[in-house]
């Protein structure tokens, strides 16, 4: 057995990517062990805090076009499993642990309300677990740690929805069929890791670029790069792959609602995006054309049918989950349009969308505590009785459709750019267009809270502080990073540069 | 299973030879084909055989449900408290030479602990699922709505 090569000592700083992965996986068996909930609840927020500020230091680290790279078990990569740390990945890091640590005090009445108290202690441990696997999806270098990952987090998540059930019995039913498409899903995406595996012998993604760079005509490696795309289509919820996606987010406990909507689906996105750009190179032929004629149809497909299904819904919940899947139509289609500012733009658009989807699943949540249930019909008159909750419901719905002054505007604003810089002055014009329905959808809302009378004798008092505060926290963020962009606009730009930049070995 | 007789003794009869067959399994991971994952699966095989046999209520007084989530949590903590101890000497997550002296013994000690976690965490997941199916209320007959 040879010994680990590296005999340097680490130091603290020099943990931090495996640390900020490894915090929270291994808070969760301590919240189990404890037994009590109120202990799992401060444990999961100090991990995810911890987490939070172990990512922001990375992610200070990378933005310069800097690489850390962490071996696990001092063995040297490609042999070991590295743990790889760039603009690109420190940046989703970030977005998915400060997401965290601001749901967790949220989700401390919600929960309370939603889930009976035996379930609370194992609910928190899901809920790191989800999270730690989240963050090592992110985090690692390696494809197949990218999947064993993905599997914790996705066995966490059927978990976490299935504990909907207390509220309405079919978040069973919701959390097997995302268990059926998860799997599916995972196991497409295992699949072309082993045909990766098969052309090129390494499993580590920086080496798997090197080799794979002239065996473009493989049939071996074509057939990888669509397991892998529609593998991780599927978690990302691709227009016509979305099909769980409404009834989890549906039908799951509003906290998780809450963090899935704004953390699963962009890890998901992340990955496609490492795919595409790090380990594929968006030079070879195949890709250009799965990008062009397969990825940009279905962005512009799900811009508009999932938000004119969005438009006809009747819950507020599943009227924001149709959205989501609209939403990840701009970020493959940032992604598809194959330049430096579509790129970056997919990628602020992770941030701008998590956040502003956040906001807007929180006050969902706060009506559900206080209504019972997010029917539309319930909601009437809600801008009087919960004027703090509604308040910030329009300002992130506000960020949701793009308005100038939000962090959503942002957003569609570099990607228009983007489109214009091809030339497609027509697509500009469809994403304009796509983005009038999120007003139709967002005014319904609006409408309903502010301008139906409440019914008689229905009244509703505000949420506690614990779950206002987060809520106003990821509002004001919307208004914040859509004024002032220069944190997350050269996160992105540095993280779009350092994935194409990858892309261009040769 | 009461009137069952030859069960009941075969099943007596046959549970500590598993469980010391489990054992074997796991602490000759390192030399010979084994380790936590298959000694896990084992050794909870001779619970749920024993449960099947004699009764959730006798198999739950000898691991009681508490007791199950705690130990599968506790085998997570084994594996990752392992790792998390080469953090303190300077050396990578899950680098086992900083356990010992010479680096080859680091491994070896490593590999024991780390397998111990995932033998207790298997064993105890496979009889925590078994509690959970073997708990369910009877499924409600259509006449009986």
């Amino acid at each position: 057995m040879a010994t680990p090569a590296s005999s340097a000592v680490l130091t603290f700083t020099e943990h931090l990517p495996l640390l900020a992965v490894a915090v929270p996986l291994l808070t969760a068996p301590f919240c189990v062990l404890f037994g009590n909930r109120n202990i799992a609840w401060l444990l999961a927020g100090l991990a995810s805090i911890a987490s939070c500020l172990f990512s922001l230091h990375l992610l200070l680290q990378v933005i310069d076009g800097d690489i850390i790279s962490y071996h696990l078990g001092g063995w040297a990569p490609p042999l070991g499993i590295e743990y790889r740390i760039d603009a690109a990945n420190a940046f989703v890091l970030f977005l998915i642990s400060g997401i965290s640590s601001i749901v967790i005090p949220y989700a401390r009445r919600s929960i309370a309300h939603e889930i009976r108290l035996a379930s609370q202690t194992l609910f928190y441990c899901c809920y790191l677990l989800c999270f730690a696997g989240l963050l090592g999806v992110v985090a690692t270098g390696d494809a197949f740690n990218v999947f064993v990952f993905l599997e914790i987090s996705s066995l966490s998540t059927y978990v976490l929805i299935a504990m909907g059930a207390e509220r309405d019995k079919r978040a069973l039913t919701a959390a097997y069929d995302y268990l059926i498409m998860g799997t599916i899903g995972a196991t497409f995406f295992v699949i072309g890791i082993g045909f990766l595996y098969m052309a090129t012998g390494t499993l580590n993604m920086a080496d798997m670029a090197v080799r794979i760079a002239d065996l473009e005509g493989n049939r071996t490696v074509q057939a990888g790069f669509a397991f892998v795309v529609v593998g991780m289509g599927l978690k990302a919820a691709i227009y016509p792959m979305h099909l769980w996606l409404p009834r989890a987010y549906t039908f799951a406990p509003s906290v998780v609602t809450v963090f899935l909507a704004a953390t699963a689906t962009k890890a998901a996105i992340y990955v496609l995006m490492r795919f595409m750009f790090s380990v594929y190179q968006p030079s070879f032929m195949f890709e250009t054309h799965t990008l062009t004629w397969i990825i940009i149809p279905l962005a512009v497909l799900a811009m508009f049918a999932a938000s004119l299904i969005a438009v006809f819904q009747q819950d507020l919940k599943r009227l924001l989950a149709y959205s989501s899947v609209a939403q990840v139509g701009y970020m493959i289609l940032g992604i598809g349009l194959l330049n430096v500012t579509g790129l970056t733009a997919s990628i602020i658009h992770l941030f701008n969308h998590g956040i502003t989807k956040g906001a807007l699943f929180m006050v969902t949540g706060a009506f559900v505590m206080r209504k019972g249930s997010s029917f539309c019909d319930n909601l009437a008159g809600l801008g009087k009785q919960m004027p703090i909750t509604s308040g910030a419901f329009v300002i992130s719905g506000l960020s949701l459709i793009g308005v100038p002054g939000t962090a959503g505007f942002i957003s569609k604003w570099l990607l228009v750019t983007s489109a214009l810089e091809k030339g497609w002055w027509w697509m500009a014009i469809l994403i304009v267009g796509s983005s009038l329905l999120a007003i139709i959808y967002v005014w319904k809302i609006v409408e309903i809270l502010y301008f139906k009378e409440a019914p008689e004798g229905n009244t509703a008092k505000e949420v506690p502080y614990s779950m206002l505060i987060p809520m106003w926290v990821l509002a004001s963020v919307c208004i914040i990073s859509g004024i002032d962009t220069d944190l997350t606009y050269a996160a992105a730009k540095a993280a779009a540069d350092g994935l194409l930049g990858a892309g261009v070995v040769r | 299973m009461r009137h069952h007789l030859i069960l009941r003794v075969i099943t007596k009869l046959i549970v500590p030879p598993i469980l010391l067959f489990a054992l074997y399994v796991q602490f000759h991971g390192d030399y010979s084909p084994g380790g936590g994952f298959q000694a896990g699966v084992i050794f909870a095989a001779a619970l749920i055989l024993f449960g099947i046999v004699f009764g959730l209520r006798k198999v739950k007084r000898v691991l009681p449900p508490w007791l199950v989530i705690r130990l599968a949590a506790f085998g997570v903590l084994l594996y990752g408290g392992t790792g998390v101890v080469s953090l303190f000497v300077g050396k990578a997550f899950l680098d086992y030479s900083a356990l010992a002296a010479y680096p080859k013994d680091g491994q070896h000690y490593g590999i024991i602990a780390v397998e111990l976690g995932v033998g207790i965490a298997v064993a105890t997941v496979m009889v925590a699922i078994y509690y959970a199916f073997a708990s369910r209320p009877p499924r409600i007959n259509d006449e009986d709505w």
